[in-house]
């Protein structure tokens, strides 16, 4: 028996065409190809998907959720980002 | 309607399919109202995780849990997954059985589902830090269980409707709540399980509806698997709430969100009406509804019989388990295979970019 635990992939399946791939799980496969047939059998047995990613999760860097306020804080103060800052004079169109 | 945390009556699709449905569009919803992501430097650890759990937010992977959250969240996870990857022996026993081409391939098709249903828990498990091979080993050590109803055997082709419509439709009831499971993986697991065990009620229900319309031997033979799998498909729900150890704090943590007693009833309640269209009695002559209560009174099942299959001494536990390990010991030549052509894959990549 094998004594090493086969790499764990993350799963993304794109639902439909037009749509981004989205996380839909995780399996164990011990290379891309074998991982890639099983994403197929284990998530797509009722056509969820016209196209998978599989990717190691080994190779994924994640932020930490302890990490969020400095993390995310940038993005707090710019809110000029958001369409919604600005304001429209009346009865402009189209904008 | 079978929840009271949430309004079934508008859910798209109704019945359970649609408290499904109702508890990913919550899911979801929940996700659009947080803005929280972390705790703040100074916040107490504990009380941030209480406020996640109070706002009906989900708990992830990264975030801080305490010690014991873990812990159950791992037990019943992987006991849960347990349950679906034995589950699939007492089907399987049946599928070359099966009466027709097509009874054969939805049933290959099903017990297909029990196992990935059981590797979308386990990796729900994992992400609760404990490995695979961790899991596996405690399944075959016996060192966790599995679900008692297993234990059973399928005698009959009927007892595959039994199972399909009892068993799954028990499996369903317990586990439309855990959708709205505090803990993200697990809750996402569960709408997928849910989703796809609709079908395996209905599968049985239609294989049962055959038989009780079909000749006298076959609907006495139908009559025979409900006589046999009505209680225990009652004692899935475990044991009463009085003895119930681990409901209290699950229900804190919103891991349960009802109790044994309150699920039972409401399978109850669901199979009556259920068993009427199919013609076939429920072996119960103290079932009648009661109006006061807007219920049906029932005959609790034998949980002295539960705790005797539960400690392994049902009709099946030794075959199961035997079945079990069995095939995990034939199928090592496999993964050896798969891990010695992946790693002389590897290596030749390795030689090719180095020449």
């Amino acid at each position: 028996m094998s004594k090493e635990q086969a790499p764990l992939w993350e799963v993304f399946v794109r639902a439909r065409r037009g749509l981004s791939h989205t996380h839909v799980g995780s399996l164990h496969a011990p290379d891309a190809e074998l991982a890639l047939r099983n994403a197929r059998d284990l998530y797509t047995r009722r056509q969820e998907g016209v196209s998978i990613w599989v990717v190691p999760a080994a190779a994924i860097t994640a932020s930490s959720p302890d990490e969020k306020d400095a993390f995310f804080d940038p993005a707090a103060d710019k809110v000029y980002r958001h369409p919604t800052f600005y304001e429209v004079p009346d009865g402009v169109a189209h904008l | 309607m079978y929840g009271n945390d949430f309004s079934a009556e508008d859910a798209p699709g109704g019945g359970l399919l649609g408290e499904v449905e109702a508890a990913e569009a919550a899911l979801r919803a929940a996700a659009e109202r947080g803005r929280r992501g972390g705790p703040a430097p100074d916040e107490d650890l504990a009380a941030y995780f209480a406020a996640v759990v109070d706002a009906d937010q989900k708990i992830e992977p990264r975030d801080w849990m305490p010690e014991a959250y873990r812990k159950t969240l791992i037990r019943q996870i992987a006991q849960h997954a347990h349950s679906e990857i034995i589950g699939m022996q007492p089907e399987g026993n049946w599928i070359s059985r099966a009466p027709s081409l097509k009874r054969k391939a939805i049933l290959l098709a099903k017990v297909q589902d029990e196992a990935g249903h059981g590797l979308y828990l386990y990796a729900a498990a994992e992400t609760l830090g404990v490995s695979r091979e961790e899991l596996v080993d405690l399944l075959l050590s016996g060192r966790q269980k599995y679900s008692s109803i297993f234990n059973y055997p399928t005698l009959t082709w009927a007892d595959v409707g039994a199972i399909g419509w009892l068993v799954d439709g028990a499996a369903i009831v317990n586990q439309v709540p855990l959708c709205r499971c505090s803990y993200g993986p697990y809750a996402r697991a569960m709408i997928r399980v849910c989703k796809e065990e609709s079908f395996h009620q209905r599968q049985g229900y239609e294989i049962l509806h055959t038989l009780a319309h079909g000749t006298p031997a076959q609907k006495a033979m139908a009559q025979d698997a409900v006589d046999r799998w009505w209680y225990p498909s009652l004692a899935m729900f475990g044991p009463p709430d009085t003895d119930s150890t681990h409901s209290a704090q699950s229900m804190a943590w919103k891991i349960k969100r009802f109790s044994n007693d309150e699920l039972r009833q409401r399978f109850v309640d669901m199979c009556v009406q259920q068993a009427e269209v199919l013609g076939l009695t429920i072996p119960d002559p103290d079932l009648r509804w009661n109006d006061e209560r807007q219920s049906y009174d029932f005959t609790q099942p034998d949980y002295a019989e539960l705790m005797r299959v539960i400690s392994g001494d049902g009709p099946c536990n030794r075959q199961r388990m035997a079945h079990r390990r069995a095939a995990h010991s034939e199928g090592a030549w496999v993964r050896e295979a798969a891990a010695a052509y992946a790693a002389k894959r590897a290596q030749q990549q390795k030689e090719k970019v180095a020449a």
